[in-house]
């Protein structure tokens, strides 16, 4: 940073976590970084992302938020919808 | 249920399909894990309130940089190093004795992140969304910040191209206080518009 402030006398979060569960974290990243790699502009995720909540208003938030990102995978062609089911583990692999 | 770190534990099923969405995408090529991991880093590491509590401290130590942000969010926020997704747009609202602003975004959860990092849980539920545009006064009463029936208030919808960030009013008693200590008393909440300092 350029004005020389102490970044660690300020509030971070409000005391809130910053993702709930790592897996956020990953959806939040995927969205963003498919976004730059394909030079798309946030929106075309965004919409989606709208659209989905619109569709499932009590929804948890990254569950829209997951769902968007398969609808915006599936529509460019990345992946089918059943190669994801292919790839979707039911146990998380051990550290 | 027994734990045991060394076992295998049973992933929901939204977790296991933004695993699968990673997998794929990575060994397609198109995404590098590396990559997710340091956007993670980014957001838990340098992207907060922090951030726009800086941006608030130099508006209230330094007229000229306040009417430099005023004018054009965007490019004075990015004077102190701040850009980036979902900051390309920025415009700043001013609290005054008779206006205070609110933002919100009644869609989804747009968010200036370069200033403000992930929005709060509350931020993205459906009853802030619909209630700050329907009755904004109650709201924020409930929310324990009691506006005076004369004090008009903004209410700034980011769905539409703008992110925006509310200039809190400089508290009272405030003069002799350092730009750095300034910037320690901004809090998220009077950023959104939900609390007054």
């Amino acid at each position: 940073m350029t004005n020389g402030l102490d970044d660690t006398s300020l509030p971070r979060d409000n005391g809130e976590l910053v993702f709930e569960a790592p897996w956020q974290g990953r959806a939040l990243a995927i969205a963003v970084a498919l976004v730059n790699k394909l030079g798309l502009p946030w929106d075309a995720f965004r919409h989606r992302l709208m659209d989905e909540i619109a569709k499932d208003p009590q929804r948890p938030y990254y569950e829209s938020w997951g769902a968007a990102l398969e609808s915006m995978i599936v529509d460019l062609k990345l992946a089918t919808s059943a190669t994801l089911d292919a790839a979707t583990p039911t146990e998380r692999t051990p550290l | 249920m027994t734990t045991d770190h060394h076992h295998p534990t049973e992933m929901a099923p939204i977790e296991a399909r933004v695993a699968a969405i990673e997998s794929v995408l990575v060994e397609k090529g198109v995404l590098d894990p590396d990559v997710l991991d340091q956007i993670v880093a980014n957001f838990e590491d340098n992207l907060g309130p922090m951030n726009g509590a800086k941006v608030v401290a130099r508006a209230w130590s330094d007229p000229e940089y306040r009417e430099r942000l005023l004018a054009d969010g965007t490019a004075a926020i990015k004077e102190l190093g701040f850009e980036g997704p979902e900051g390309e747009y920025m415009v700043v609202v001013e609290n005054t004795p008779k206006v205070h602003n609110l933002v919100v975004c009644t869609l989804c959860s747009c968010y200036p992140w370069p200033i403000l990092g992930l929005p709060p849980k509350w931020y993205k539920a459906p009853a802030y969304r619909s209630r700050a545009v329907r009755e904004p006064r109650k709201l924020l009463a409930e929310m324990g910040t009691d506006i005076e029936a004369d004090v008009e208030i903004r209410v700034w919808d980011s769905s539409a191209e703008a992110r925006y960030l509310v200039l809190p009013m400089r508290p009272d008693g405030t003069d002799d206080m350092s730009e750095e200590q300034l910037a320690g008393i901004v809090t998220r909440d009077a950023m959104i518009g939900v609390q007054r300092l």
